[in-house]
């Protein structure tokens, strides 16, 4: 980025930069302001922004009303567990779909992500007979399974588009030296993949993090994750906005300071091949 | 589409790829293709099974098949044809909310200022939100028209408070989800946009190009694959809106923000009535894939590219 | 399958021989985010100490709830052993048989005590199938210190066209006070339930005796012009939202001239802590149309059930058992004061002089629960049973498409002529489907 700006310029694309951004984030920030005040200064007309009581009460009541970190435990097994479970099984199928494709290939990558079109609540019924039968309801390896099958096929077309970037002609200087299969994926693909794997990675525990229909009609007491416990602060009777936003603090908290810290991994490889 | 063998890797994938190598591909293809088979199969089966039975959870003993009568019963809903639309145009809103704005937000964060990185971070926040929390904050904290933060607004400038979830239901749904995938929108244009080469920039810029001119001729075409992407990803989790709406208005009022999964989840979850519901289901995977059908042959071609 | 059964048994008796040595055992109880059920909550440990019994909660929002356990109990899932339902659900699962009977209950347990017509919502041929943890009726709530600034004197039984005029009376919009306010949100157990209450108040009845739904009478015609008039002249910006929940929070901030609504929530407008207008709050009897002998039959209570999949009915009937007993109540008396016990279940509870003294509503209450009749919830001659429900499956379904239309005839979506003929229509089909007129 050689071209010269004046100063004057900058000046103004960060303002209206700034201003915008801050907008966007607005309705999260509002949700942490209120969950530190009293439940009648969070309806309060004017509402104050800054100058009330801070207090802390909010998130104790909530901790006191619900086992917090065992639904944040549940969350943090089900979203990881499911994602890397999916890559490695999405792993080598992207591989082969980008290195070694057939006519099919494009074919079966688009019935793949088609099958992301099933409503769930159309398909509700079967599973839960299902899981009934095996045994799974409210068990996290079950969860884990669901929330794997339904981001499989994200995961694959991330890592496909993610491999098919990587040039070819390093794979044939590979071969040339006569590395088989496995170690040309092992020393020469991995190392090159491993960004792409990375914000794959992340993209789909932020989607498993988040999935609220699964994880709320599958579970009961033992498995229950975050989605669960913001279930039982929404309408409940009387003043609660001020509890309800400090649960919902708490559940988004773990996934967006992970976001923020991983920003930069997310994006690097965040591209579906849609970047040359 | 059509040629997948254009991929660098794929070149010499044909020239190379041995009996040997192929075979493999195969075995390492085949755990996912088996997965997700089974899990469109099983479920899609069952479903399709009960879609032909009457069958009523709050009603046990004998489900007796009734041929299409589920299909015939939830195609003349009254409330199909509204959900249609519905679900067409809470798509279609919020393609368009999230494309045009990712665009110009992509434009303004390529630019040089300061605090760049933290800019970012405030901007893609909303998509790390859960939809849950995302419309319960909506709906409670800013749209509310007694207690919510733009009725302080409203009153503040001497305004009628605006009830927003009443007046405007699919409108509010809209901006909500618009907000939600605004962000990731926002990352792939940029990132998209990162990857352009300025020199293409500057060498227009000295032939005298309008700002306006270069960017209709050279960053947006460079854009059509990033946007496709952006497309085809979101409407994919569009279809199945729920969450937002099952918060915020519940469909309503009237069926005006009621889209195809919310009937179907009138039917399985309000009237228990699995044979309707399956078959609202297949109805929906038919739509929905006729839906990525017309997709691909819009701009499935871009990804090719 | 077999291999489940196996699985079950072998389940079974490992829990057996582990509860005959240390009472470890662990029940799962779903229950309803209200006040009252997580109050109850914060006493579990003193159960767990009694009786050795640990205890695991889920707790969700009504909808999300009664979803959760209706699809758990009607596929034998067996997900909990405690399930918190309303009089609504009780008859039709008992009738299932997927409730466990509540007819072994300790002696001192006292069944008599129940009020009788709690006690016979909650049964089936005589048998009690869910023990009430709380109950309500419905009831006018009014600020005195309003009324008396508009010149009102708010009769205890008043007619509706007296409760109209004392709305318009009440009326200050400039200072965001509101007459009247009422359910508006979509849902058969949000404004249909009022709106069921308040028809049946004016005549009207769902179903003839040929099961020909009924919102083409005049009957109907008039319950929601008058609702509709009120809303839209007395009522709260965005109404068509505002459910229980909403209203409450609202009468609370001293927004409402009158509430119509559950019993219960007296309890909550007269808490000190919660309420801004906790010290002028009046109580009237649900109101009814001039010559109509009806105050709306309005009859729910929160109740405990153990479902028949459950692995553990005795230690869930114990935990029933000791969250809907005398002891309970006197327990939260003694920690919380007697206004915070969970009312409309026992005659002990109305006939104790700590209450009575502590709950100015408490007499109204009683009123309103004694009044009601669950067999003949309609003037006129009906085919169901109900109160402000319709005691058959399919009412969830129709309850709610009915008030959709309602809600969107608030909202101003479309006219009252038009919401009450989609009502009809989707009614009769969804009534016809299920084969009721045909015998």
């Amino acid at each position: 980025m050689a071209r010269a700006v004046s100063n004057q310029r900058k000046a103004i694309n960060t303002a209206v930069a700034w201003i915008i951004a801050l907008l966007i984030f607005f309705p999260i920030l509002w949700t942490i302001l209120t969950s530190f005040k009293t439940e009648a200064e969070a309806i309060a007309d004017p509402p104050s922004f800054l100058f009330f009581n801070w207090t802390l009460d909010n998130y104790t009541t909530v901790q006191a009303r619900s086992d917090y970190f065992g639904h944040f435990w549940n969350s943090v097994v089900i979203s990881v567990g499911s994602t890397i479970l999916g890559l490695i099984i999405a792993i080598p199928s992207a591989w082969a779909m980008a290195f070694v494709p057939g006519k099919q290939t494009k074919n079966v990558l688009m019935w793949m992500l088609s099958t992301k079109m099933l409503p769930p609540v159309g398909v509700l019924v079967p599973i839960y007979l299902i899981f009934r039968d095996v045994g799974l309801l409210d068990t996290r390896f079950g969860l884990v399974i669901v929330l794997m099958l339904i981001n499989l096929p994200i995961i694959i077309w991330m890592l496909y588009s993610y491999f098919r970037e990587i040039p070819g002609e390093i794979l044939e200087a590979a071969r040339m030296d006569g590395a088989g299969l496995r170690s040309e994926i092992l020393y020469v693909l991995t190392p090159m993949a491993v960004p792409g794997i990375a914000s794959t990675l992340l993209l789909n525990i932020i989607l498993a993090w988040n999935e609220a229909f699964w994880t709320l009609t599958l579970t009961a007491a033992n498995s229950a994750p975050l989605t669960a416990f913001i279930a039982s602060y929404s309408s409940p009777e009387g003043l609660f906005y001020a509890k309800l936003s400090a649960a919902s603090t708490m559940a988004i908290a773990p996934i967006l300071i992970m976001g923020w810290f991983s920003q930069k991994q997310l994006v690097r490889g965040l591209t579906f091949g849609a970047v040359k | 589409m059509t040629d997948p063998g254009r991929n660098p890797g794929a070149d010499l994938g044909g020239d190379m790829a041995t009996q040997h190598s192929r075979s493999a591909a195969r075995v390492m293809i085949a755990p996912s293709v088996i997965l997700l088979l089974l899990w469109m199969l099983v479920p899609l089966g069952m479903t399709i099974y009960f879609s032909l039975l009457r069958y009523n959870l709050l009603m046990p003993g004998a489900n007796p098949f009734i041929g299409f009568e589920n299909y015939a019963y939830f195609l003349t809903d009254p409330a199909f044809q509204a959900a249609i639309w519905n679900t067409l145009i809470l798509v279609a809103g919020v393609l368009f909310i999230t494309v045009v704005g990712g665009i110009l937000i992509a434009l303004l964060l390529d630019q040089p200022m300061w605090g760049q990185g933290l800019v970012r971070i405030l901007v893609i926040s909303p998509f790390f939100v859960m939809p849950t929390v995302s419309a319960l904050v909506w709906k409670n904290m800013f749209m509310n028209p007694v207690n919510g933060l733009f009725a302080h607004l409203f009153e503040f400038i001497g305004l009628q408070p605006f009830d927003f979830l009443s007046q405007a239901p699919l409108a509010s749904i809209i901006g909500i989800v618009s907000w939600q995938w605004l962000p990731f929108a926002t990352l792939i244009l940029l990132t998209a946009m990162q990857s352009l080469d300025s020199e293409q920039i500057e060498a227009a810029e000295m032939d005298g190009a309008s700002p306006f001119s270069r960017f209709w001729y050279i960053v947006l075409p460079h854009l059509s694959r990033a946007i496709t992407v952006v497309i085809l990803i979101q409407t994919i989790f569009l279809l199945s809106i729920f969450a937002e709406i099952f918060v915020t208005t519940a469909g309503g009022p009237g069926t005006a923000s009621t889209n195809l999964t919310f009937l179907i989840y009138l039917e399985s979850l309000q009237r228990f009535d699995v044979g309707t519901a399956s078959a609202g289901g297949v109805v929906a995977i038919i739509l929905a894939n006729i839906v990525a059908i017309f997709l691909m042959r819009m701009i499935g071609k871009n990804l090719d590219a | 399958m077999s291999l489940k059964r196996v699985l079950g048994a072998t389940t079974a008796l490992t829990l057996c021989s582990a509860a005959a040595f240390a009472q470890d055992t662990t029940i799962t109880i779903a229950t309803v985010n209200n006040g009252d059920m997580i109050r109850m909550q914060g006493y579990t440990d003193q159960f767990t100490e009694e009786t050795g019994i640990g205890v695991e909660w889920v707790t969700l929002e009504e909808n999300v709830l009664r979803q959760r356990v209706t699809q758990d109990i009607a596929t034998g899932g067996g997900q909990f052993d405690v399930m918190t339902i309303g009089t609504y659900e009780v008859p039709i699962w008992a009738n299932q048989e997927w409730l466990a009977p509540l007819d072994d209950l300790p002696e001192d347990y006292n069944v008599d005590d129940l009020l009788p017509a709690v006690r016979e919502a909650l049964s089936v041929d005589g048998t009690l199938y869910a023990a009430p943890f709380y109950g309500e009726s419905a009831m006018i709530m009014y600020r005195t210190d309003l009324a008396e600034e508009a010149g009102i004197d708010m009769p205890d039984s008043p007619t509706w066209s007296e409760v109209m005029s004392a709305a318009e009376a009440m009326t200050d919009k400039e200072n965001d006070i509101y007459g009247i306010c009422l359910r508006g949100k979509p849902g058969w157990g949000e404004n249909m339930a009022f709106l069921t209450a308040m028809a049946n108040s004016y005549g009207a009845r769902w179903f003839d005796m040929d099961w020909k739904a009924q919102f083409d009478s005049e009957d109907w015609t008039a319950t929601l012009n008058d609702y509709l008039t009120m809303m839209n002249e007395y009522g709260p910006p965005g109404a068509s939202s505002n459910g229980f929940n909403e209203n409450l929070s609202l009468f609370q901030q001293g927004r409402c001239g009158m509430w119509i609504d559950a019993t219960v929530a007296a309890g909550f407008v007269t808490d000190p802590d919660e309420s801004t207008v906790a010290d002028s709050v009046g109580f009237a009897q649900f109101p009814n149309k001039e010559g109509v002998d009806n105050h709306g039959n309005w009859l729910w209570a929160w109740s405990l059930a153990v479902p028949a999949s459950s692995d553990d009915t005795d230690a869930a009937k114990q935990f029933v058992a000791w969250a809907t007993s005398q002891e309970y109540t006197q327990l939260v008396a003694e920690d919380e004061g007697w206004r915070a016990a969970p009312p409309g279940t026992r005659t002990s509870l109305y006939e104790n002089e700590e209450y009575q003294e502590a709950a100015p509503f408490a007499e109204m209450t009683l009123e309103s629960m004694n009044a009601v009749d669950t067999q003949a919830p309609s003037v006129q001659e009906i085919p169901y049973t109900g109160a402000q429900f319709v005691a058959i499956p399919e009412f969830q379904g129709i309850g709610t498409a009915v008030g959709q239309q309602f809600s969107a005839a608030l909202a101003g979506q479309v006219d009252a002529e038009t919401a009450l003929s989609n009502a009809q229509t989707s009614t009769q089909r969804e009534i016809d489907r299920a084969g009721y007129g045909e015998n």
